[in-house]
């Protein structure tokens, strides 16, 4: 892992923070949002890295985390942020970015069960497309 | 016999909770002398001492012992309270059950067993303790403040205004210092020089300021309320008197010399003011560098000169005066880097420590306000900023924090981004520390709109790649090798004690710490002050300090200053030296440790017999003496003696602890 003045040039911090409106650059490292994250077992990077690599421009080592498909936006991380990140949108906002750059969709309406189809709470299902769907 | 009291304090818990107060009496109660014995929560209390002032008078006490905190403490207190009681305030004592007995032990029995001791030791010095008395001194009302910087201009100024005379003395041609070199001043970003030269033209003008430039303390002698200082006003080479500071020489000259106040990056010329604001605005000639003085040839300034004021032939001239207080502002020095050769400094013209950033910045500078690489003279991108460069350093810088860097740098990241669009700092730190008023909130500005990454990890190598420079390091929150390719680096330089600051010291009588700076007498109560009464501190001198803080520091020098000048007379410390003229042998160990030269050779006539003879003693000067006791140790036959701490009264105090 190598950071170089490209990497720190490059869009990736002006496209989180276009896409997700929230300031990537002010996170100071803190920690206090990994330290409360109920899922944090399961991630391989944590919440406070996600911001410092998306600061530093470390794409690949993002883009292949498991960490922002784990997050569960549960926002108990932002609701104690001290800089006043919302970190769920980062995180949805770095989905968004591998998403469209991959130009893939991970979710198709004709994929889903019927029994899913018809039961899940609409809500549910719109927040699924927003979330896996281009 | 005397009639001794002994008074144990509790201090709250801090003594009674290690030390047996109730067995501490009863003992006190058997020493020899003592007729009366109790105890208080706190002593130094109103009631508390009021209990002392009525056991004095119903129990007819003529010797009280104190048995709680160190005498450094509350010896004045309870002298006044004595005083107040009608003894004379030396008749009491101090047993310190506190800082030496309470506080260091754990185990009650021991630490009781101790106190005890120390009461029994404070009884028998009590009952050997004199009627001392102060003489009255006058004072000499006049202040001496050392260092024309910020601290000394305000000190000066702020002496100046309370109606007394102060003399302001700087080393260079113009007063200003460090802060006339900076570009702007955090953290509200107003231009330095715009704030500091109207403050530099009040010195100048104010009725009750003289200025001595070009000058140096040469020789200080004499005590608080009556110093005699010999200041060396070294040869101007132009009359002061004549000068219009035209300027019509400087433009003359042809010699250049690398100009000191633009930090190497400029040259100014053999005769010179450092810069165009000066105060005074009259050159000086740099003998070490003007052709005339290295050559014997040019003479050119002489010629051009319309009033005639150059002088060659001037010679330093001496100036000696009497001050009641002096105020010390010498300021510092920036870290010699020759250490560092990884940060290839001297090697690359665009590294740069942030000093030299500043005059890059400045509007006067070398290069007009726009911040340009030195290297080929275009605007950078991309910037790394080193912080903790000598700082934080144990084994080849200064352990210590240099305390303004990290706000300067975020100040030059600031600056940057708007002097150069579209540009970006990166800033290597191991710590960012930004305690002070709207100190965080500029730091934040820095990385959260004007473009600065800042990235903790220290610089271990600068190379040049092209006519660009490599910076290596880590970003140890990702964990991330970092090398980033840019066109400057800035070294956030540490903060030094002057070179001579020890030189000065010893002039002043003064102390300095590890580190060369001045050690103020207490580092929480009295931070202006210095063990030596009647020198003050400001500014830098004392250690790393930012613009608001010295001004602070340099106005409470000030109100030192004042206080201490508006009283009527002073009372001299009678704990001093006394010779037993009998004993004396006239060797004169004593005057050659005595630190205040207070001991000279006295010639006496004696009866021997039926002849009379004369022959050579020592004797004390009463107002040069210290009281330090040095002269009692060196003194083979005992004949000299510190009153209240007398041969005698030490020997019963090691008798009451070993017999």
């Amino acid at each position: 892992m190598k950071i170089t003045t490209e990497k720190i040039n490059s869009n990736l911090v002006r496209d989180v923070e276009e896409v997700s409106g929230q300031k990537v650059s002010a996170c100071f490292q803190c920690g206090k949002c990994t330290g409360g994250c109920p899922v944090v077992w399961a991630m391989d990077i944590f919440p406070h890295q996600v911001l410092r690599y998306a600061q530093m421009g470390l794409i690949d080592e993002l883009l292949h985390s498991k960490t922002l498909w784990i997050c569960a936006s549960c926002q108990t991380c932002d609701s104690r942020c001290p800089r006043e990140v919302d970190i769920p949108k980062v995180i949805e906002a770095l989905r968004l970015i591998i998403m469209r750059e991959k130009g893939g969709n991970y979710l198709h309406p004709n994929d889903l069960p019927a029994r899913v189809r018809e039961n899940a709470p609409q809500q549910g299902l719109v927040s699924a497309f927003r979330k896996y769907a281009k | 016999m005397k009639r001794i009291g002994v008074f144990i304090c509790w201090c709250g818990s801090n003594i009674a909770a290690t030390v047996d107060i109730d067995k501490t009496i009863a003992a006190a109660k058997q020493m020899p002398g003592v007729v009366f014995a109790d105890h208080n929560k706190y002593t130094c209390s109103e009631l508390g001492q009021d209990m002392v002032k009525n056991a004095i008078k119903e129990h007819q006490l003529d010797r009280v012992v104190i048995g709680a905190c160190s005498p450094r403490m509350h010896e004045n207190t309870f002298r006044k309270t004595v005083e107040a009681a009608g003894l004379n305030p030396y008749y009491m004592e101090i047993a310190n059950i506190r800082e030496q007995c309470s506080w260091v032990h754990k185990d009650k029995e021991t630490a009781t067993g101790k106190a005890i001791s120390l009461v029994r030791t404070a009884v028998a010095k009590a009952a050997r303790n004199e009627a001392l008395f102060s003489t009255e001194m006058p004072i000499e009302r006049r202040a001496l403040v050392i260092g024309g910087g910020i601290a000394g201009i305000q000190a000066a100024l702020d002496i100046a205004e309370t109606g007394f005379e102060v003399d302001l003395l700087e080393k260079e041609p113009s007063i200003g210092g460090r802060m006339a070199q900076l570009d702007k001043t955090f953290p509200t970003l107003d231009c330095s020089a715009c704030i500091l030269t109207p403050k530099m033209v009040d010195v100048a003008q104010h009725e009750k300021i003289r200025l001595i430039t070009y000058s140096e303390v040469e020789k200080v002698e004499g005590y608080v309320g009556n110093f005699t200082v010999t200041i060396r006003n070294k040869a101007r080479s132009v009359d002061m008197e004549k000068c219009t500071g035209c300027g019509d020489c400087m433009n003359k000259c042809p010699q250049k010399v690398s100009s000191e106040f633009e930090m190497g990056l400029a040259e100014r010329r053999a005769i010179y003011t450092p810069f165009p604001q000066a105060v005074p605005n009259k050159p000086a000639i740099d003998r070490a560098t003007c052709r005339w003085f290295t050559q014997e040839k040019c003479r050119v300034c002489e010629k051009i000169c319309p009033t005639g004021a150059i002088d060659y032939d001037q010679v330093d001239e001496f100036i000696t005066q009497r001050y009641g207080a002096i105020v010390v502002a010498t300021g510092f020095d920036t870290h010699k880097l020759d250490k560092y050769g990884e940060y290839a400094y001297g090697k690359h013209p665009d590294v740069i420590t942030s000093l030299e950033m500043e005059r890059l910045f400045n509007a006067s500078g070398p290069t007009g306000g726009k911040l340009l690489r030195p290297s080929n003279g275009k605007p950078p991108k991309n910037v790394a900023f080193i912080q903790c460069v000598g700082s934080r350093d144990k084994a080849k810088g200064n352990p210590y924090c240099a305390k303004i860097c990290c706000m300067y740098t975020a100040k030059h990241a600031i600056l940057l981004n708007e002097k150069v669009p579209g540009s970006k700092s990166f800033v290597f730190y191991i710590d960012v520390r930004t305690p002070g008023k709207d100190y965080e909130e500029f730091y934040n500005r820095a990385y959260e709109q004007h473009n600065a990454t800042y990235i903790k990890g220290n610089v271990s190598k600068v190379f040049p790649d092209g006519d660009q420079l490599v910076v290596r390091s880590v970003d140890a929150l990702s964990g991330a090798l970092v090398e980033l390719v840019v066109d400057m680096v800035v070294l956030a330089t540490s903060v030094d004690a002057r070179s001579d600051a020890k030189d000065l010291a010893q002039k002043l009588s003064i102390t300095t710490n590890a580190h060369k700076f001045f050690n103020e007498a207490h580092p929480k109560l009295r931070p202006v002050e210095t063990q030596t009464a009647g020198i003050f501190l400001a500014g830098v001198c004392q250690g790393p300090k930012d613009i608001p803080e010295t001004v602070a520091q340099a106005s409470a020098a000030a109100v030192k200053v004042a206080s201490l000048l508006s009283k009527e007379s002073l009372k001299s410390n009678p704990t001093i030296a006394e010779v037993d003229q009998k004993r004396c042998s006239g060797d004169m160990s004593c005057m050659a440790v005595c630190p205040y030269g207070a001991i000279s050779e006295k010639i006496i006539e004696e009866r021997r017999g039926r002849e009379t003879v004369t022959r050579k003693i020592a004797e004390v000067n009463t107002a040069l003496c210290q009281g330090c006791g040095a002269c009692t140790v060196a003194c083979r036959p005992g004949a000299i003696n510190l009153k209240g701490f007398t041969n005698e009264q030490i020997l019963a105090e090691v008798d009451a602890i070993c017999l």
